[in-house]
């Protein structure tokens, strides 16, 4: 059905090798002053993905996770150290590092087709190019009966999947997924990480995705990263190596989760019983 | 994966016009049941004698005179001359007014200058800008066209400043994330995303253009539905005075329910919102 998508499908997904990596973060710090405090988002974060792996970045809300999402789309600048994808530092957002946005980010104005026409068109692409484009993407994502639809006619979940469309239509290398399924009602979160996890093996796109839902981490994830609060690091990696697709009920899934969500909660109670003030 | 297998058809403005029918019918037959009342109240007043009846015009006097305005050709060559001042003066404080308002939206101390001058100048009643109007371009239509530019373009400014604020930071995040340089940015994210609020000042925008027209009109002897008012007083006609009324009041009515609400309508159906 998509022949057209598929690309070199790494068959040995390099894990982080530094030399390979797409996107490669060295000791990046970020603080945030208030008036009424000095919040470390982030401090001294070394990252490394490599091209077709998908790393899932799990923590709390405030743990700074989507700091260091922007940091990689260019929306926000590091204090410290360097951000470096595809060989060049990150000074600004660019279609190669495309993000998919939590909700409400499509444009009113534009039907179905128009959003996810969008990028292409920024890009200068032909009115032909754009349609098959827009065509073929629009047909991964099981959306082509709804392309003349208007945003406020469709659910959440169609929402979300014409954001992945408007991101894959553009073809970037990496696709930055910032907690994009936490506002859906679970039943139709289960079908999109189902969904994400054939479209990832179809395209061998390279995916960083933020959530602070643990069992989402481990079904979708090559590698997860698990981020604590105040300062922003990454405390624990996890490889992840249940072969897709992944059902969130089998056992090695069920079994990993509980051990990282044990890991997020360990950190929780040492904080609780320092009990030192901290900000968010 | 094939999750959503069922359809999607929007539905066409024929079948829903067709589907709520009978409610149209009894919507239009009610508008009208309340004319044709006001109207029969209206003669009545006119025949109940409690004023002269050069004070007071029943409807079929006011008709008379509309229809001997329209023989003649008057009343058409006064809505010519009043759509056509309104035409370039609105087409003014548009560019005029978008261009100011999306400055202050975007540009911090434009607000703060210019901004604040607008405000201000909202304030003034339209029709004080006349006297400097005339000391300035003279009898002449520039003279009247600055005065319904002065009286719109303020209004319309401001509603576009708070179009340009109303569009989500989300908006803005997307366009950059998909690489859109500064022009990409204006014309396809805050164009079409000031529009709902665009809508409204616009529509005050026109009702001040509308009615310092009028007033620019009244005061100066110029042609248009002001002058031919004027007119009416002048010869203590007052089937004409009424009739000239009854004239503004459709072209006013019309511009609302044509134009206006198309462009809600619009509005309505891409944001949904109620």
């Amino acid at each position: 059905m998509v022949a057209l998508l598929e690309r070199e499908s790494p068959s040995v997904r390099p894990s982080e090798g530094e030399q390979q990596a797409l996107l490669s973060l060295h000791s990046v710090s970020k603080k945030f002053d208030t008036t009424r405090q000095m919040t470390v988002a982030l401090q001294d974060i070394d990252l490394h993905v490599a091209p077709g792996e998908f790393v899932v970045i799990v923590g709390p809300s405030g743990c700074g996770k989507t700091t260091l999402l922007n940091i990689v789309a260019g929306l926000e600048k590091v204090d410290r150290g360097e951000a470096v994808f595809d060989g060049k530092v990150i000074k600004k957002p660019g279609p190669e590092r495309v993000v998919v946005f939590q909700e409400h980010a499509l444009y009113p104005w534009l039907s179905v087709r128009g959003n996810v026409e969008f990028g292409l068109k920024m890009r200068g692409v032909g009115i032909k190019e754009r349609r098959e484009l827009v065509d073929r993407y629009l047909e991964l994502v099981n959306l082509k009966n709804f392309e003349k639809a208007f945003v406020h006619e469709l659910s959440g979940g169609m929402k979300q999947r014409v954001q992945l469309a408007r991101a894959l239509a553009v073809e970037p290398q990496m696709l930055l997924m910032d907690e994009p399924f936490a506002a859906l009602d679970a039943q139709t979160r289960d079908i999109l990480q189902e969904e994400l996890q054939l479209i990832w093996e179809r395209t061998g796109a390279t995916i960083l995705f933020i959530t602070h839902n643990v069992r989402e981490a481990v079904i979708l994830a090559d590698r997860v990263l698990v981020m604590t609060p105040s300062p922003g690091q990454i405390k624990r990696e996890f490889k992840v190596d249940i072969p897709h697709p992944r059902s969130f009920d089998s056992h090695a899934v069920v079994d990993l989760a509980a051990e990282v969500r044990s890991e997020l909660q360990h950190d929780l109670f040492e904080r609780a019983h320092k009990g030192g003030k901290r900000g968010h | 994966m094939a999750t959503d297998t069922f359809e999607f058809k929007p539905a066409s403005r024929l079948s829903r016009t067709l589907a709520g029918g009978s409610d149209f019918f009894f919507k239009l037959l009610r508008i009208a049941a309340f004319y044709v009342g006001l109207i029969v109240v209206w003669q009545l007043v006119a025949d109940s004698g409690l004023w002269e009846s050069y004070a007071f015009a029943g409807p079929t006097e006011v008709w008379d005179s509309l229809q001997q305005n329209w023989d003649n050709g008057r009343i058409q060559d006064a809505v010519q001359t009043s759509l056509k001042r309104l035409a370039i003066g609105f087409a003014f404080a548009f560019i005029i007014g978008i261009t100011m308002g999306a400055a202050m939206g975007g540009l911090k101390w434009v607000d703060e200058t210019v901004g604040s001058l607008a405000v201000g100048m909202q304030s003034l009643p339209s029709v004080t800008w006349l006297p400097l109007a005339l000391i300035w371009y003279g009898l002449s239509e520039r003279a009247i066209i600055f005065v319904v530019v002065m009286g719109s373009v303020f209004a319309i400014s401001i509603s576009a400043r708070d179009g340009v604020r109303n569009i989500p930071p989300l908006f803005r995040r997307a366009g950059l994330t998909f690489g859109a340089n500064h022009y990409q940015m204006l014309r396809y994210v805050v164009m079409p995303g000031m529009i709902p609020s665009m809508v409204q000042g616009l529509k005050l925008g026109w009702s001040f253009a509308w009615r310092s027209l009028m007033a620019a009109e009244l005061l100066y002897v110029s042609g248009g539905l002001g002058f031919l008012l004027q007119l009416g007083r002048d010869l203590n006609n007052i089937s004409q005075v009424m009739a000239v009324m009854v004239v503004i009041i459709a072209i006013g009515l019309t511009v609302d329910r044509v134009i206006f609400a198309r462009l809600e309508g619009w509005v309505k159906e891409r944001w949904g919102l109620a």
